[in-house]
């Protein structure tokens, strides 16, 4: 665990890309077999579940260094993360202890999944024990693995990069060999990234291709007729897998999401075996692609019942062709890829699948024009993708680009303020805002994003002066700041006192221009729910 | 009238006619440190331990400046002053105020651990104690001061192999001194701000014992900072002036730096969690140790340790004064 430690340490202390990528290749070169594996699945969202939930987290703590729980809950505010207050709390082992020393990380990680099932006691006794031996940093990384909160600022890109070092192979290989579906307990670390890993495993799908957003401006993009156009949709990116008989879908973060979406069933007998669909998963009724909102009320929920069905239907929209009749097809055009799928897609005749359809257009003014109707269609704006770019790996410039529509925006006035997490704990980060509604305000969204770490700081320093210091982690704020909000879509909701649900909401910018008795009211946001919100 | 209120200017001794560390300018101050929100200019005349003057001087200018020496006992109005160490920096003292039997303690600023510069903070029985609460929350507990030098040293010595500066960020009075302290056993160059180096002299003239520096100036050429050692104060932090470092690794010492966040937030290569203040286990020693019947919380986590105090059975009130930000925290590189 030592080792391990060290390794998150490094990564989340560093900014710098190259020493993250020296501290893995140094990881791998050095760490056993087992725990290597497990850092491959950690760091590709391969969390273990989680066996123990916060509370009980809490109250054990708690209870091990005898604090009453209110003040617990007060270190947690002001740490703002539960793996790293525990990890303080608890004394550090005094030297001469008669602790065991501690494991290396398989030993933890597979503990957890063994203990899944067992007695909250023994649960207990192992977590009690486990604090005990370990130091205060590994405690805190035990902490975030045995509470399914284990993330790293460290991209899976990056992970696999200093993986193709140490063992002289293609990232893209890499990349593919580690998707799908593996148990890191399990598999040998020789094995997961032997060849055979691809051919072992049926529902393996190909990494994502992903754009970045649109920098500069069109006409650098060069010719118009090099380029493909089509909406960009507001659903769950997936892939469609079938072979062998059998149907895989996956979502874009690599979870295998094939029950949620009981509609895509007949596809195991309409589709070709040896086929793979990349395309986004869409609330569609009619003919009409629905606000994301709909598919909301759906994701998350363990059983879909035939309400959900009848409620939020989904369609598939077919972005691209990676496979066909059993052949990698990524390295062809897209053009090329884009004709064989639009062979298979008018063969199989679904009315909820269809094909993402291609914006014609003929030169970049009309396409300017052309986006403008995006939000009336439930779409986010265009891709630009090149005729003859192939299928690559993971988020890459020159050949794909996302170009969104600007967001909406509406001017609003801070009530509450709570600590923030990680990087902004102890700092008042998080932010509920108001709209007028006559002399009433009404609380209408939280932001977290889009003030500078100088702008933060100002609002912080005003929340401590213009709010008592009181338990409990929110402070109402005497309503003085205006900051615009901007949002992607508007949804109508009934569990909110305002009646509407932002999708994406963030503050776009702190309006110290704009006093608070000019900010927007509750019937701006109405009309803006009739305008976008069906 | 209780013997020590709570006013607009600060903690006010009615019967003795004083002010401790006002905000504001009165007939007399009795100041517990240096620190520039505890030690404020335009009163008419102040009271202070010995090893404050220099300080004070260097920070308020010339004033009329009453000198003792910790125990000593000054009469103001039948009211019997003194000072007390509270191992906090150079000078830094507790004020005790008697009047009729009845003790009141301000505490300042402190620390409970010996750090070898500041004195050592002594517990002063009394009825009641008003004390700072700047890290009263029970995930802050230090390591040894020891144990945390050797850290800073390690770091050092694997910055001086890589061929860079170790640039370590602390306040100029009080942390910086620790920080020679601890550097000192590494051998090599160490270069000080301008700020620092202020505090330096004015403590070497004061017949302190410290580590020889050198001042860093325009003039210095950039090759000098190859492998040393070079500690800054705060406002220095991510500033212009930092750039005349080629290749260097910034440590930010402060006891804030207890929390992940606060050092991923401020961008350090590594954080200390090196403290002037006293932790939740000085905090709760002290307040037990004095044996007071009431204790008033002032600058920090007031309402929490407030709370906590109250339920172990220890009467206690939280107060709102102005201490808690030195100006180093906010003002500008120079």
């Amino acid at each position: 665990m030592h080792s391990f430690a060290q390794l998150i340490y490094t990564l989340s202390g560093s900014t710098k890309t190259n020493e993250k990528l020296q501290a893995l290749v140094n990881y791998f070169a050095h760490a056993n077999e087992k725990d290597k594996v497990w850092v491959i699945a950690l760091f590709s969202g391969r969390r273990p579940r989680r066996t123990v939930s916060g509370t009980q987290l809490a109250v054990w703590c708690a209870e091990l260094v005898n604090l009453p729980m209110w003040l617990f809950q007060e270190c947690y505010h002001t740490v703002g993360d539960l793996s790293e207050t525990i990890a303080l709390l608890i004394p550090e082992k005094t030297n001469g202890s008669t602790q065991h020393p501690a494991q290396p990380l398989h030993y933890y990680v597979e503990k957890f999944q063994q203990l899944e099932k067992a007695a909250e006691a023994e649960k207990k006794l192992f977590i009690l024990q486990s604090w005990l031996e370990l130091s205060s940093r590994e405690r805190f990384v035990f902490n975030k693995l045995l509470s399914g909160t284990f993330r790293v600022g460290v991209s899976q890109k990056l992970m696999v990069n200093a993986l193709a070092r140490t063992v002289q192979l293609d990232a893209n290989v890499i990349a593919h060999r580690i998707s799908g579906n593996w148990d890191p307990s399990t598999t040998l670390f020789s094995a997961l990234l032997s060849e055979q890993s691809t051919q072992t495993d049926l529902s393996k799908p190909y990494p994502f291709y992903l754009a970045y957003a649109l920098e500069g401006s069109l006409t650098e993009l060069g010719e118009p007729a090099d380029w493909q156009a089509e909406w960009k949709w507001d659903g769950i990116r997936g892939q469609v897998i079938k072979r062998n008989d059998q149907l895989f879908v996956w979502s874009r973060g690599e979870d295998l999401i094939t029950e949620k979406f009981p509609e895509y069933t007949i596809l195991q007998s309409k589709l070709p075996n040896g086929v793979v669909i990349d395309g986004e998963i869409l609330p569609y009724k009619n003919g009409q692609v629905l606000n994301f909102n709909v598919l909301q009320t759906r994701i998350g929920r363990k059983n879909i019942t035939k309400k959900h069905l009848q409620e939020a239907p989904v369609g598939l929209f077919a972005y691209d062709l990676l496979e066909l009749n059993g052949e990698d097809i990524r390295h062809l055009a897209l053009a090329e890829r884009r004709a064989a799928l639009e062979e298979l897609i008018g063969m199989l005749q679904l009315p909820w699948l269809q094909l993402s359809p291609i914006v014609t257009f003929s030169n970049w003014d009309e396409l300017t024009t052309i986006r403008e109707q995006s939000r009336a269609i439930n779409s986010e704006g265009l891709m630009l993708k090149r005729r003859s770019s192939a299928y690559l790996v993971g988020r890459r410039r020159g050949d794909w680009w996302k170009w969104k529509i600007d967001p909406l925006t509406i001017d609003a006035v801070m009530v509450y303020a709570q600590k923030g997490a990680g990087r902004r704990s102890n700092l008042y980060t998080d932010y509920t805002f108001a709209v007028k509604d006559g002399d009433k305000l009404v609380p209408f969204t939280k932001a977290y994003s889009g003030l500078t770490d100088k702008e933060f700081a100002q609002v912080d320093a005003f929340v401590k002066k213009n709010s008592l210091e009181k338990f409990g982690p929110v402070r109402t704020v005497k309503p003085e700041l205006v900051f615009e909000i901007a949002f992607e879509g508007i949804a109508a909701s009934n569990r909110h006192k305002s009646g509407v649900a932002l999708r994406f909401p963030r503050i776009s910018r702190w309006r110290i221009d704009k006093p608070p008795d000019e900010i927007n009211t509750l019937d701006d946001l109405k009309k803006m729910l009739e305008l976008y919100g069906k | 009238m209780p013997l020590i209120s709570f006013t607009d200017k600060g903690l006010y001794c009615e019967q003795g006619n004083f002010y401790i560390d006002p905000w504001q300018p009165v007939d007399k101050a009795v100041i517990t440190h240096a620190h520039s929100d505890h030690a404020r200019g335009g009163s008419r005349a102040y009271l202070c331990h010995r090893d404050s003057l220099p300080l004070l001087k260097l920070r308020l200018g010339p004033y009329n400046y009453q000198l003792v020496e910790w125990n000593e006992k000054v009469i103001l109005n039948e009211v019997i002053v003194s000072l007390h160490p509270a191992g906090h920096i150079i000078g830094s003292s507790q004020v005790r105020v008697e009047y009729k039997g009845e003790v009141w303690v301000v505490s300042g600023d402190y620390k409970t651990e010996a750090d070898g510069l500041s004195g050592i903070f002594e517990a002063i029985p009394c009825n009641t104690f008003i004390t700072e609460s700047t890290f009263g929350l029970p995930i802050y507990n230090w390591k040894p001061q020891q144990a945390i030098y050797h850290d800073i040293q390690n770091w050092v010595r694997s910055n001086e192999l890589a061929n860079k500066t170790s640039v370590l960020i602390g306040y100029s009075l009080g942390k910086a001194q620790r920080l020679l302290k601890a550097v000192e056993e590494v051998p090599g160059n160490i270069y000080v701000h301008g700020a620092i180096w202020n505090v330096h002299e004015t403590l070497l003239q004061a017949g302190f014992k410290l580590p020889a520096v050198q001042r860093i100036t325009p003039d210095t050429p950039k090759e000098a900072f190859k492998g040393s050692v070079v500690i800054a104060p705060p406002s220095a932090e991510g500033s212009l002036w930092m750039r005349r470092f080629a290749s260097y690794s910034v440590g930010i010492c402060s006891g804030w730096m207890q929390v992940r966040g606060n050092q991923r937030r401020r961008n350090a290569d590594a954080g200390f969690a090196l403290s002037d203040h006293a932790d939740w286990n000085g905090l709760l020693q002290a307040v037990k140790a004095t044996g007071a019947e009431k204790v008033y919380i002032t600058h920090g986590f007031q309402s929490v340790f407030s709370r906590y105090l109250n339920e172990i059975g220890i009467d206690a009130s939280e107060v709102k004064t102005e201490y808690g930000t030195e100006d180093e925290e906010t003002q500008s590189a120079n």
